[in-house]
């Protein structure tokens, strides 16, 4: 038995090695070459190359959040101005409400005036008519009587004889001498 | 098991190793000494010695080297290109996408709070297994990560980060006290402390042992679906064999990008548990 397991386990290393060899030579090599490029590499390519990466990744955040301020101010500024639109469309709306009704109130109060101008002017009209109408009329009786007296005078005159004549002439000079 | 089987199993396998049957297979994933570029030439590589060990420049030194050298370069290369402007092209654009995978989809998750001290450690480990299981894919190439030496080292070393993160966090005998799950029976204690202190060694340890036989189990196929042709000694098994090596080719392009995943999540995962020790 024993024979057997160092058979299997010594025949490998009897030629030219075995896979399971350890060669100190290359232990020491591979230590040596190991640090040596973890310390040229570390100094020459991971800090460099791992600083730009964080440098950039900071940058592509920093991107993303400016960008997403700026979204937001705008957002920000889109609904004042909309809310400003909303209440100068209140403010214009209420100035036309007002226009209309002060307008309204001043049509009425103009028919209002008007009406009662014209109403004055009418009654005036109507006070002057009466006026003049009884002007008028006084006028015509003091015609009418005057023809009726020149009339009688007329008929009268025909009718007086010479001396009656002189008679009444002489009581008209009296009576404008009188005058 | 009788004297005579195993005299027979013996001479089986030394039958077929004197035969060349194994041996070229072998030559092909094991380490060595030499560079070859068949049929061009052959490089020998120079033998160093330190302290009386054997510190040899081997074929996968080599190649952790070309591995080394070219993330050195690529990746300074694409770091260089954030200077001119945040935004990546090309080159950079490409490592962008695994240096943001391994931070957002390992260590982010797994790590959490404080993740970046140990991004570092992490990435390197990502990219230092992925360009060496690519290296191996190539042609006259040959993969380091299915050295078991190499991976052990690897493994080793992020037993070191998990374990030395883990104290810096919690203290050294903070991180051992909560190594101890909370509700534990105190009779029970005992025995949890060394049922955790063995699995602290046994993460790494499969981390090493699954890097090392994935990136090995691969070749290995391939090559024996090759050798298929040679064993058989016909012509016919070649568009057979040429297709199947082909399909666990591609197959391992895709196991060698998910074993640099695995590795580096799995030693993510032990950190962010080494960290945070109250879940």
């Amino acid at each position: 038995m024993y024979n057997l397991m160092a058979f299997l386990v010594f025949s490998g290393g009897e030629g030219g090695g075995s896979l399971l060899d350890i060669n100190p030579g290359v232990i020491f090599w591979t230590t040596l070459t190991f640090l040596l490029l973890f310390f040229v590499l570390k100094k020459t390519a991971w800090k460099p190359i791992l600083e730009s990466l964080d440098a950039r990744e900071k940058s592509i955040a920093d991107a993303i959040s400016s960008a997403e301020k700026a979204k937001e101010d705008a957002e920000k500024l889109l609904a004042e101005n909309k809310a400003n639109l909303a209440k100068a469309e209140e403010e214009a709306q209420k100035i036309i409400q007002q226009g209309r009704e002060y307008s309204e109130k001043l049509k009425t109060q103009m028919l209002e005036e008007s009406k009662t101008e014209a109403k004055k002017l009418v009654d005036d009209a109507s006070a002057e008519i009466e006026r003049k109408n009884k002007e008028m009329f006084l006028q015509l009786k003091n015609e009418v009587a005057s023809i009726a007296v020149k009339a009688a005078e007329k008929l009268i005159m025909e009718n007086l004889d010479e001396e009656k004549q002189s008679k009444i002439v002489s009581k008209y000079i009296e009576d404008i001498s009188k005058n | 098991m009788n004297p005579e089987t195993i005299k027979a199993v013996s001479d089986t396998v030394t039958n077929a190793e004197s035969g060349g049957g194994a041996g070229w297979m072998m030559h092909h994933i094991l380490d060595g000494r030499t560079l070859e570029f068949e049929p061009f030439g052959v490089i020998h590589l120079p033998e160093l010695h330190l302290l009386g060990y054997d510190i040899s420049i081997t074929k996968h030194v080599i190649f952790i080297w070309l591995a080394a050298i070219i993330l050195i370069f690529t990746l300074s290369l694409a770091a260089k290109a954030y200077k001119k402007s945040l935004v990546p092209k090309g080159l950079t654009n490409f490592f962008e996408i695994l240096v943001v995978f391994v931070r957002d989809d390992i260590a982010k998750p797994t790590i959490g709070q404080g993740y970046e001290k140990f991004l570092p450690f992490l990435l390197t480990m990502f990219f230092f297994i992925l360009v060496s299981n690519f290296l191996g894919l190539l042609p006259y190439g040959s993969t380091a990560t299915s050295n078991i030496g190499v991976t052990s080292t690897l493994a080793v070393i992020s037993f070191l980060v998990i374990q030395g993160g883990g104290m810096i966090k919690n203290g050294f005998f903070g991180y051992f006290k909560g190594l101890i799950p909370h509700g534990v029976p105190i009779p029970l204690i005992p025995i949890m402390f060394v049922i955790e202190i063995l699995g602290l060694f046994t993460k790494p340890f499969a981390l090493a042992v699954r890097l090392f036989a994935n990136m090995t189990a691969g070749h290995v196929v391939i090559l024996s679906l090759i050798g298929l042709i040679f064993i058989l000694k016909t012509y016919f098994v070649a568009p057979v064999s040429v297709g199947f090596a082909l399909f666990i080719y591609l197959l391992e392009i895709l196991v060698a990008l998910i074993q640099a995943y695995i590795f580096t999540m799995l030693s993510s995962l032990f950190i962010g548990m080494a960290v945070h020790q109250d879940h």
